[in-house]
Protein backbone atom coordinates (compact mmCIF):
# COMPACT_ATOMS: atom_id res chain seq x y z
CA UNK A 1 0.00 0.00 0.00
CA UNK A 2 1.31 3.49 -0.81
CA UNK A 3 2.05 5.86 2.02
CA UNK A 4 1.22 9.53 1.71
CA UNK A 5 3.40 11.97 3.65
CA UNK A 6 1.64 15.23 4.46
CA UNK A 7 2.67 17.87 7.00
CA UNK A 8 5.09 15.45 8.61
CA UNK A 9 2.48 12.71 9.04
CA UNK A 10 2.34 9.42 7.16
CA UNK A 11 -1.02 8.08 5.95
CA UNK A 12 -1.65 4.63 4.49
CA UNK A 13 -3.82 5.22 1.42
CA UNK A 14 -5.01 3.33 -1.65
CA UNK A 15 -3.73 4.20 -5.12
CA UNK A 16 -6.27 7.02 -5.46
CA UNK A 17 -5.21 8.54 -2.16
CA UNK A 18 -8.19 7.45 -0.05
CA UNK A 19 -7.51 6.42 3.54
CA UNK A 20 -7.09 2.65 3.82
CA UNK A 21 -8.51 2.62 7.34
CA UNK A 22 -11.45 5.05 7.76
CA UNK A 23 -11.26 4.76 11.54
CA UNK A 24 -7.96 6.69 11.74
CA UNK A 25 -9.77 9.81 10.50
CA UNK A 26 -9.76 13.01 12.51
CA UNK A 27 -10.05 16.67 11.57
CA UNK A 28 -6.33 16.92 10.90
CA UNK A 29 -6.74 14.41 8.09
CA UNK A 30 -9.14 16.77 6.30
CA UNK A 31 -6.75 19.67 6.83
CA UNK A 32 -3.75 17.67 5.61
CA UNK A 33 -5.55 16.29 2.53
CA UNK A 34 -7.13 19.62 1.47
CA UNK A 35 -4.11 20.82 -0.50
CA UNK A 36 -3.92 17.79 -2.79
CA UNK A 37 -7.58 18.25 -3.73
CA UNK A 38 -7.10 21.87 -4.77
CA UNK A 39 -8.45 23.51 -1.60
CA UNK A 40 -6.43 26.31 -0.04
CA UNK A 41 -8.51 27.01 3.04
CA UNK A 42 -11.14 24.89 4.79
CA UNK A 43 -14.11 27.15 5.50
CA UNK A 44 -17.22 26.57 7.57
CA UNK A 45 -19.01 25.43 4.40
CA UNK A 46 -16.33 22.81 3.76
CA UNK A 47 -16.76 21.50 7.29
CA UNK A 48 -20.52 21.37 6.89
CA UNK A 49 -20.03 19.01 3.94
CA UNK A 50 -17.26 16.98 5.55
CA UNK A 51 -19.22 16.48 8.77
CA UNK A 52 -22.37 15.58 6.86
CA UNK A 53 -20.50 12.92 4.85
CA UNK A 54 -18.72 11.63 7.91
CA UNK A 55 -21.92 11.24 9.91
CA UNK A 56 -23.78 9.66 7.02
CA UNK A 57 -20.95 7.17 6.57
CA UNK A 58 -20.81 6.30 10.27
CA UNK A 59 -24.57 5.74 10.30
CA UNK A 60 -25.05 3.85 7.02
CA UNK A 61 -21.60 2.57 6.07
CA UNK A 62 -21.72 4.07 2.57
CA UNK A 63 -21.55 7.47 0.88
CA UNK A 64 -24.92 9.16 0.21
CA UNK A 65 -26.36 9.56 -3.27
CA UNK A 66 -25.52 12.90 -4.80
CA UNK A 67 -29.09 14.22 -4.74
CA UNK A 68 -29.42 13.46 -1.05
CA UNK A 69 -26.13 15.17 -0.35
CA UNK A 70 -27.23 18.36 -2.14
CA UNK A 71 -30.64 18.34 -0.50
CA UNK A 72 -29.42 17.81 3.04
CA UNK A 73 -26.47 20.20 2.94
CA UNK A 74 -28.45 22.79 0.98
CA UNK A 75 -25.54 23.17 -1.49
CA UNK A 76 -26.47 23.04 -5.18
CA UNK A 77 -24.16 20.76 -7.17
CA UNK A 78 -22.22 23.67 -8.68
CA UNK A 79 -21.51 24.97 -5.21
CA UNK A 80 -20.20 21.54 -4.20
CA UNK A 81 -17.69 21.74 -7.07
CA UNK A 82 -16.73 25.28 -6.05
CA UNK A 83 -15.95 24.01 -2.56
CA UNK A 84 -14.36 20.76 -3.71
CA UNK A 85 -12.97 21.28 -7.23
CA UNK A 86 -12.21 17.58 -7.70
CA UNK A 87 -15.87 16.77 -7.00
CA UNK A 88 -17.93 15.26 -4.21
CA UNK A 89 -16.76 11.66 -4.73
CA UNK A 90 -13.05 12.29 -5.15
CA UNK A 91 -12.58 15.47 -3.11
CA UNK A 92 -15.21 15.66 -0.38
CA UNK A 93 -15.31 11.94 0.43
CA UNK A 94 -11.52 11.77 0.58
CA UNK A 95 -11.31 14.65 3.05
CA UNK A 96 -14.09 13.10 5.14
CA UNK A 97 -12.05 9.90 5.32
CA UNK A 98 -14.58 7.69 3.56
CA UNK A 99 -13.37 4.62 1.69
CA UNK A 100 -13.29 5.12 -2.06
CA UNK A 101 -16.90 5.36 -3.28
CA UNK A 102 -17.74 2.66 -5.77
CA UNK A 103 -19.38 3.70 -8.96
CA UNK A 104 -19.86 2.71 -12.51
CA UNK A 105 -17.46 4.03 -15.14
CA UNK B 1 12.24 -2.63 -27.98
CA UNK B 2 12.31 -5.31 -30.65
CA UNK B 3 15.11 -7.26 -28.96
CA UNK B 4 13.21 -7.75 -25.70
CA UNK B 5 9.87 -8.88 -27.16
CA UNK B 6 7.69 -10.81 -24.78
CA UNK B 7 6.49 -14.28 -25.49
CA UNK B 8 2.83 -13.80 -26.41
CA UNK B 9 1.88 -17.09 -27.97
CA UNK B 10 -1.80 -16.94 -26.95
CA UNK B 11 -2.20 -13.36 -28.12
CA UNK B 12 -0.47 -14.24 -31.40
CA UNK B 13 -3.49 -16.41 -32.21
CA UNK B 14 -5.52 -13.22 -32.38
CA UNK B 15 -3.35 -11.93 -35.22
CA UNK B 16 -4.34 -14.78 -37.52
CA UNK B 17 -7.11 -14.48 -40.08
CA UNK B 18 -8.00 -11.74 -42.55
CA UNK B 19 -9.67 -9.37 -40.08
CA UNK B 20 -8.14 -6.44 -38.20
CA UNK B 21 -6.37 -7.37 -34.97
CA UNK B 22 -5.89 -5.23 -31.90
CA UNK B 23 -2.84 -7.32 -31.02
CA UNK B 24 -1.21 -6.39 -34.32
CA UNK B 25 -1.99 -2.73 -33.70
CA UNK B 26 -0.65 -2.71 -30.14
CA UNK B 27 2.53 -4.48 -31.31
CA UNK B 28 2.93 -1.82 -33.99
CA UNK B 29 2.45 0.92 -31.43
CA UNK B 30 5.09 -0.63 -29.17
CA UNK B 31 7.74 0.67 -31.56
CA UNK B 32 7.05 4.17 -30.25
CA UNK B 33 5.23 3.62 -26.97
CA UNK B 34 7.03 1.78 -24.16
CA UNK B 35 3.84 0.88 -22.28
CA UNK B 36 2.62 -1.44 -25.04
CA UNK B 37 4.97 -4.31 -24.15
CA UNK B 38 3.72 -4.41 -20.58
CA UNK B 39 0.16 -4.07 -21.80
CA UNK B 40 0.56 -7.14 -24.02
CA UNK B 41 2.41 -8.93 -21.23
CA UNK B 42 -0.43 -8.39 -18.77
CA UNK B 43 -3.02 -9.43 -21.34
CA UNK B 44 -1.06 -12.60 -22.18
CA UNK B 45 -1.02 -13.38 -18.46
CA UNK B 46 -4.79 -12.85 -18.34
CA UNK B 47 -5.26 -15.35 -21.15
CA UNK B 48 -2.97 -17.86 -19.43
CA UNK B 49 -4.72 -17.56 -16.09
CA UNK B 50 -8.19 -16.90 -17.54
CA UNK B 51 -8.44 -13.94 -15.17
CA UNK B 52 -8.52 -10.19 -15.67
CA UNK B 53 -5.76 -8.16 -14.07
CA UNK B 54 -7.33 -4.71 -14.03
CA UNK B 55 -8.69 -3.58 -10.69
CA UNK B 56 -12.18 -2.17 -10.82
CA UNK B 57 -13.11 1.42 -10.18
CA UNK B 58 -10.34 3.92 -9.58
CA UNK B 59 -11.43 7.48 -8.87
CA UNK B 60 -9.29 9.96 -10.74
CA UNK B 61 -10.22 13.08 -12.61
CA UNK B 62 -9.45 16.65 -13.49
CA UNK B 63 -10.31 19.70 -11.41
CA UNK B 64 -13.87 20.96 -11.84
CA UNK B 65 -15.16 17.79 -13.47
CA UNK B 66 -16.66 14.74 -11.81
CA UNK B 67 -16.30 12.52 -14.88
CA UNK B 68 -14.49 11.99 -18.14
CA UNK B 69 -11.64 9.89 -16.73
CA UNK B 70 -11.93 6.26 -15.78
CA UNK B 71 -9.30 5.09 -13.31
CA UNK B 72 -7.56 1.80 -14.12
CA UNK B 73 -4.84 0.12 -12.11
CA UNK B 74 -3.04 -3.14 -12.66
CA UNK B 75 -3.24 -5.70 -9.85
CA UNK B 76 0.21 -6.98 -10.84
CA UNK B 77 2.13 -3.68 -11.02
CA UNK B 78 5.46 -5.24 -9.96
CA UNK B 79 5.38 -7.50 -12.97
CA UNK B 80 4.18 -4.81 -15.41
CA UNK B 81 5.26 -1.44 -14.02
CA UNK B 82 4.50 0.48 -17.23
CA UNK B 83 0.79 -0.25 -16.88
CA UNK B 84 0.55 0.15 -13.09
CA UNK B 85 -1.64 3.16 -13.94
CA UNK B 86 -3.57 2.82 -17.14
CA UNK B 87 -6.40 5.37 -16.96
CA UNK B 88 -8.84 5.96 -19.78
CA UNK B 89 -9.87 9.44 -20.86
CA UNK B 90 -13.11 9.99 -22.74
CA UNK B 91 -13.07 12.91 -25.15
CA UNK B 92 -16.28 14.42 -26.49
CA UNK B 93 -16.48 13.57 -30.19
CA UNK B 94 -17.70 16.09 -32.74
CA UNK B 95 -21.36 15.63 -33.75
CA UNK B 96 -21.63 12.89 -36.35
CA UNK B 97 -17.89 12.09 -35.98
CA UNK B 98 -16.71 14.60 -38.58
CA UNK B 99 -13.00 15.38 -38.34
CA UNK B 100 -10.41 17.10 -40.41
CA UNK B 101 -7.20 15.10 -40.79
CA UNK B 102 -5.55 17.99 -38.94
CA UNK B 103 -7.74 17.58 -35.86
CA UNK B 104 -7.11 13.82 -35.83
CA UNK B 105 -3.36 14.47 -35.93
CA UNK B 106 -3.71 16.99 -33.10
CA UNK B 107 -5.60 14.46 -30.97
CA UNK B 108 -3.05 11.71 -31.63
CA UNK B 109 -0.12 14.05 -30.94
CA UNK B 110 -1.63 15.12 -27.62
CA UNK B 111 -2.16 11.50 -26.67
CA UNK B 112 1.36 10.46 -27.62
CA UNK B 113 2.69 13.22 -25.39
CA UNK B 114 0.50 12.41 -22.40
CA UNK B 115 -0.54 8.80 -22.74
CA UNK B 116 0.09 5.47 -24.42
CA UNK B 117 -0.82 6.73 -27.89
CA UNK B 118 -3.44 3.98 -28.11
CA UNK B 119 -6.93 5.15 -28.99
CA UNK B 120 -10.28 3.53 -29.50
CA UNK B 121 -12.29 5.34 -32.15
CA UNK B 122 -14.96 5.26 -30.85
CA UNK B 123 -16.46 3.88 -27.62
CA UNK B 124 -20.05 2.60 -27.52
CA UNK B 125 -21.37 5.92 -26.26
CA UNK B 126 -19.56 7.61 -29.13
CA UNK B 127 -16.64 9.26 -27.38
CA UNK B 128 -13.07 9.30 -28.60
CA UNK B 129 -11.42 6.94 -26.12
CA UNK B 130 -7.83 7.57 -25.05
CA UNK B 131 -6.42 4.40 -23.52
CA UNK B 132 -3.79 4.35 -20.85
CA UNK B 133 -2.17 7.18 -18.94
CA UNK B 134 -0.87 8.01 -15.49
CA UNK B 135 -2.54 10.22 -12.90
CA UNK B 136 0.09 12.98 -13.27
CA UNK B 137 -0.61 13.31 -16.98
CA UNK B 138 -4.35 13.95 -16.64
CA UNK B 139 -4.32 17.70 -16.00
CA UNK B 140 -1.69 18.54 -18.65
CA UNK B 141 -3.55 16.41 -21.19
CA UNK B 142 -6.88 18.04 -20.31
CA UNK B 143 -5.27 21.46 -20.72
CA UNK B 144 -3.93 20.65 -24.16
CA UNK B 145 -7.23 19.16 -25.25
CA UNK B 146 -8.98 22.35 -24.16
CA UNK B 147 -6.53 24.50 -26.09
CA UNK B 148 -7.17 22.40 -29.19
CA UNK B 149 -10.94 22.93 -28.82
CA UNK B 150 -11.82 19.55 -27.35
CA UNK B 151 -13.50 18.71 -24.06
CA UNK B 152 -13.86 15.59 -21.96
CA UNK B 153 -16.96 13.43 -22.35
CA UNK B 154 -19.13 11.93 -19.66
CA UNK B 155 -18.57 9.05 -17.27
CA UNK B 156 -20.31 7.91 -14.13
CA UNK B 157 -23.85 8.88 -13.20
CA UNK B 158 -24.12 11.78 -15.57
CA UNK B 159 -25.62 12.70 -18.90
CA UNK B 160 -23.27 10.80 -21.17
CA UNK B 161 -21.80 12.41 -24.26
CA UNK B 162 -24.72 12.69 -26.72
CA UNK B 163 -24.19 11.23 -30.17
CA UNK B 164 -25.86 11.55 -33.54
CA UNK B 165 -25.86 9.95 -36.97
CA UNK B 166 -24.25 11.81 -39.88
CA UNK B 167 -27.66 13.36 -40.54
CA UNK B 168 -28.23 16.06 -43.12
CA UNK B 169 -24.51 16.41 -43.73
CA UNK B 170 -24.37 13.10 -45.58
CA UNK B 171 -27.82 11.61 -45.82
CA UNK B 172 -30.92 12.52 -47.77
CA UNK B 173 -33.24 10.69 -45.35
CA UNK B 174 -32.53 12.87 -42.32
CA UNK B 175 -35.88 14.24 -41.11
CA UNK B 176 -34.29 16.78 -38.77
CA UNK B 177 -30.83 18.22 -38.20
CA UNK B 178 -29.30 15.59 -35.93
CA UNK B 179 -25.89 17.28 -35.81
CA UNK B 180 -27.40 20.53 -34.56
CA UNK B 181 -29.55 18.74 -31.99
CA UNK B 182 -26.58 16.78 -30.69
CA UNK B 183 -24.48 19.93 -30.45
CA UNK B 184 -27.27 21.97 -28.83
CA UNK B 185 -28.04 19.28 -26.26
CA UNK B 186 -24.33 18.95 -25.42
CA UNK B 187 -24.10 22.69 -24.75
CA UNK B 188 -27.44 22.94 -22.98
CA UNK B 189 -26.53 20.29 -20.41
CA UNK B 190 -22.82 20.95 -19.71
CA UNK B 191 -23.40 20.74 -15.95
CA UNK B 192 -25.16 17.39 -16.21
CA UNK B 193 -22.41 16.12 -18.54
CA UNK B 194 -19.42 17.04 -16.38
CA UNK B 195 -20.78 16.90 -12.83
CA UNK B 196 -22.72 13.66 -12.33
CA UNK B 197 -26.06 14.52 -10.66
CA UNK B 198 -28.17 11.43 -11.38
CA UNK B 199 -28.94 7.99 -9.91
CA UNK B 200 -27.10 6.48 -12.89
CA UNK B 201 -26.09 7.20 -16.48
CA UNK B 202 -28.40 8.91 -18.99
CA UNK B 203 -27.76 8.70 -22.71
CA UNK B 204 -29.12 10.69 -25.64
CA UNK B 205 -28.85 9.52 -29.22
CA UNK B 206 -30.14 11.29 -32.30
CA UNK B 207 -31.02 9.41 -35.47
CA UNK B 208 -32.23 11.29 -38.50
CA UNK B 209 -34.60 8.63 -39.83
CA UNK B 210 -36.06 5.27 -38.79
CA UNK B 211 -33.00 3.45 -40.14
CA UNK B 212 -31.61 4.55 -36.77
CA UNK B 213 -27.93 4.37 -37.69
CA UNK B 214 -26.81 5.13 -34.12
CA UNK B 215 -29.11 2.39 -32.76
CA UNK B 216 -30.70 4.94 -30.47
CA UNK B 217 -33.79 2.77 -29.90
CA UNK B 218 -31.64 0.14 -28.20
CA UNK B 219 -28.80 2.14 -26.73
CA UNK B 220 -30.03 5.44 -25.35
CA UNK B 221 -32.23 6.40 -22.43
CA UNK B 222 -33.75 9.10 -24.56
CA UNK B 223 -33.89 8.31 -28.21
CA UNK B 224 -34.84 10.84 -30.89
CA UNK B 225 -35.62 9.25 -34.25
CA UNK B 226 -36.53 11.24 -37.34
CA UNK B 227 -39.85 10.46 -39.00
CA UNK B 228 -42.52 12.05 -41.19
CA UNK B 229 -46.22 12.61 -40.73
CA UNK B 230 -47.55 12.80 -44.28
CA UNK B 231 -47.11 10.41 -47.21
CA UNK B 232 -44.02 8.79 -48.67
CA UNK B 233 -42.96 10.84 -51.70
CA UNK B 234 -43.23 8.68 -54.76
CA UNK B 235 -41.80 9.12 -58.26
CA UNK B 236 -43.70 6.74 -60.55
CA UNK B 237 -41.27 7.13 -63.43
CA UNK B 238 -38.41 6.01 -61.18
CA UNK B 239 -40.50 3.09 -59.89
CA UNK B 240 -41.00 2.01 -63.50
CA UNK B 241 -37.28 2.42 -64.14
CA UNK B 242 -36.48 0.07 -61.22
CA UNK B 243 -38.95 -2.46 -62.61
CA UNK B 244 -37.47 -2.14 -66.09
CA UNK B 245 -33.98 -2.66 -64.68
CA UNK B 246 -35.14 -6.02 -63.37
CA UNK B 247 -36.13 -5.35 -59.77
CA UNK B 248 -38.76 -7.77 -58.51
CA UNK B 249 -40.92 -5.14 -56.85
CA UNK B 250 -43.58 -7.60 -55.69
CA UNK B 251 -41.15 -9.88 -53.86
CA UNK B 252 -38.34 -7.54 -52.87
CA UNK B 253 -40.42 -4.55 -51.83
CA UNK B 254 -44.14 -5.30 -51.26
CA UNK B 255 -43.67 -8.75 -49.74
CA UNK B 256 -41.10 -7.44 -47.27
CA UNK B 257 -43.29 -4.62 -46.03
CA UNK B 258 -44.07 -5.48 -42.37
CA UNK B 259 -47.55 -3.93 -42.48
CA UNK B 260 -48.24 -5.06 -46.07
CA UNK B 261 -49.35 -1.56 -46.99
CA UNK B 262 -48.00 -1.65 -50.56
CA UNK B 263 -49.40 -3.08 -53.79
CA UNK B 264 -47.71 -3.58 -57.15
CA UNK B 265 -49.91 -4.41 -60.13
CA UNK B 266 -47.04 -4.70 -62.58
CA UNK B 267 -47.30 -1.06 -63.63
CA UNK B 268 -48.19 1.05 -60.64
CA UNK B 269 -47.04 0.97 -57.03
CA UNK B 270 -49.67 2.10 -54.56
CA UNK B 271 -49.01 2.73 -50.87
CA UNK B 272 -51.65 2.86 -48.17
CA UNK B 273 -49.77 5.42 -46.09
CA UNK B 274 -52.09 5.10 -43.08
CA UNK B 275 -50.79 1.58 -42.59
CA UNK B 276 -47.11 2.49 -43.04
CA UNK B 277 -45.03 1.82 -39.91
CA UNK B 278 -41.97 3.79 -41.14
CA UNK B 279 -39.74 0.72 -41.44
CA UNK B 280 -37.78 2.35 -44.30
CA UNK B 281 -37.43 -0.92 -46.23
CA UNK B 282 -39.06 0.27 -49.47
CA UNK B 283 -37.21 3.58 -49.32
CA UNK B 284 -33.88 1.83 -48.78
CA UNK B 285 -34.50 -0.55 -51.69
CA UNK B 286 -35.73 2.11 -54.12
CA UNK B 287 -33.95 5.29 -53.02
CA UNK B 288 -34.53 7.07 -56.33
CA UNK B 289 -38.25 6.32 -56.44
CA UNK B 290 -39.34 6.75 -52.82
CA UNK B 291 -38.37 9.18 -50.09
CA UNK B 292 -39.70 10.24 -46.69
CA UNK B 293 -42.65 12.65 -46.68
CA UNK B 294 -42.41 16.43 -46.57
CA UNK B 295 -43.84 17.01 -43.08
CA UNK B 296 -40.78 15.99 -41.13
CA UNK B 297 -39.90 15.80 -37.47
CA UNK B 298 -39.03 13.18 -34.90
CA UNK B 299 -40.37 10.62 -32.48
CA UNK B 300 -39.06 10.82 -28.91
CA UNK B 301 -38.67 7.50 -27.11
CA UNK B 302 -37.52 6.61 -23.63
CA UNK B 303 -35.99 3.85 -21.60
CA UNK B 304 -33.59 1.71 -23.65
CA UNK B 305 -30.56 0.15 -21.99
CA UNK B 306 -28.10 -2.71 -22.23
CA UNK B 307 -28.22 -5.43 -19.56
CA UNK B 308 -26.33 -4.68 -16.35
CA UNK B 309 -28.53 -4.43 -13.26
CA UNK B 310 -31.55 -5.76 -15.16
CA UNK B 311 -32.03 -7.12 -18.66
CA UNK B 312 -31.86 -5.19 -21.91
CA UNK B 313 -34.75 -2.90 -22.81
CA UNK B 314 -35.83 -1.28 -26.05
CA UNK B 315 -37.20 2.23 -25.91
CA UNK B 316 -40.94 3.03 -25.69
CA UNK B 317 -42.59 5.88 -27.56
CA UNK B 318 -43.17 8.96 -25.45
CA UNK B 319 -44.04 11.57 -28.07
CA UNK B 320 -44.99 10.13 -31.47
CA UNK B 321 -44.32 13.24 -33.54
CA UNK B 322 -42.65 16.59 -32.92
CA UNK B 323 -42.17 18.93 -35.89
CA UNK B 324 -38.46 19.46 -36.62
CA UNK B 325 -38.46 23.16 -35.67
CA UNK B 326 -40.06 22.51 -32.26
CA UNK B 327 -37.80 19.62 -31.36
CA UNK B 328 -35.30 21.33 -29.06
CA UNK B 329 -37.97 23.13 -27.01
CA UNK B 330 -40.08 20.00 -26.64
CA UNK B 331 -37.06 17.94 -25.68
CA UNK B 332 -35.93 20.42 -23.02
CA UNK B 333 -39.37 20.50 -21.42
CA UNK B 334 -39.68 16.74 -21.50
CA UNK B 335 -36.19 16.17 -20.16
CA UNK B 336 -36.71 18.49 -17.20
CA UNK B 337 -39.84 16.55 -16.18
CA UNK B 338 -38.24 13.15 -16.70
CA UNK B 339 -35.08 14.04 -14.78
CA UNK B 340 -37.07 15.53 -11.90
CA UNK B 341 -39.04 12.31 -11.51
CA UNK B 342 -36.01 10.05 -11.90
CA UNK B 343 -33.95 12.12 -9.46
CA UNK B 344 -36.70 11.93 -6.88
CA UNK B 345 -37.64 8.26 -7.18
CA UNK B 346 -34.74 6.50 -8.89
CA UNK B 347 -32.72 4.12 -6.74
CA UNK B 348 -28.95 4.13 -6.87
CA UNK B 349 -27.93 2.69 -10.28
CA UNK B 350 -31.46 2.48 -11.59
CA UNK B 351 -31.80 3.54 -15.22
CA UNK B 352 -34.90 5.48 -16.25
CA UNK B 353 -36.21 2.43 -18.16
CA UNK B 354 -35.94 0.27 -15.05
CA UNK B 355 -37.69 2.91 -12.94
CA UNK B 356 -40.53 3.01 -15.48
CA UNK B 357 -40.81 -0.77 -15.27
CA UNK B 358 -40.85 -0.65 -11.49
CA UNK B 359 -43.50 2.04 -11.08
CA UNK B 360 -45.46 1.21 -14.24
CA UNK B 361 -45.75 3.25 -17.42
CA UNK B 362 -49.11 4.76 -16.42
CA UNK B 363 -47.72 6.16 -13.15
CA UNK B 364 -44.68 7.48 -14.99
CA UNK B 365 -46.82 9.22 -17.60
CA UNK B 366 -48.96 10.67 -14.82
CA UNK B 367 -45.88 12.01 -13.10
CA UNK B 368 -44.48 13.74 -16.17
CA UNK B 369 -47.90 14.98 -17.22
CA UNK B 370 -48.40 13.11 -20.50
CA UNK B 371 -51.59 11.36 -21.52
CA UNK B 372 -51.34 7.76 -22.69
CA UNK B 373 -51.96 7.48 -26.43
CA UNK B 374 -52.19 4.50 -28.79
CA UNK B 375 -48.80 5.20 -30.41
CA UNK B 376 -47.09 4.31 -27.14
CA UNK B 377 -48.12 0.69 -27.61
CA UNK B 378 -46.13 -1.41 -30.08
CA UNK B 379 -49.14 -3.32 -31.40
CA UNK B 380 -52.80 -3.61 -30.37
CA UNK B 381 -53.32 -5.77 -27.26
CA UNK B 382 -49.59 -6.39 -27.28
CA UNK B 383 -48.79 -4.61 -24.05
CA UNK B 384 -51.87 -3.37 -22.18
CA UNK B 385 -50.00 -1.46 -19.51
CA UNK B 386 -52.45 1.45 -19.41
CA UNK B 387 -55.46 0.91 -17.18
CA UNK B 388 -58.48 3.18 -16.98
CA UNK B 389 -59.27 4.63 -13.61
CA UNK B 390 -62.76 4.46 -12.04
CA UNK B 391 -63.71 8.03 -12.94
CA UNK B 392 -62.85 7.47 -16.60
Amino acid sequence: MPTLELNGKAYVVDEDGFLEDPTVWNEDVAKDFAGIEGITDLTEEHWKMINYLRNYYLQFGIAPMIRKLCKETGFPLNKVYELFPSGPAKGACKLAGLPKPTGCV
Amino acid sequence: MADQKRDTKLLDELEKGPWPSFVKEIKNASKTSPVCDDLLGQLELSYEEKKGHWKHGGIVGVMGYGGGVIGRYSDVPEQFPQVAHFHTMRVNQPSGWFYTSGSLRTLCDIWERHGSGLTNMHGSTGDIVFLGTKTDELEPCFKELGEAGFDLGGSGSCMRTPSACAGMARCEWACYDTLKMCNDVTHQYQDELHRPPFPYKFKFKFSGCPNDCVASIARSDMSVIGTWKDEIQQDDAEVAAYAAAGMDIQNDVCANCPSKCMKWDGKKLSIDNHECVRCMHCINVMPKALRPGKERGATILIGAKAPIVQGALLASVLVPFVPADELMDTLKELVSRVWEFWDEYGKNRERIGELIQRVGMSNFLDAIGLDPIPQMVTAPRDNPYIFFKGEE
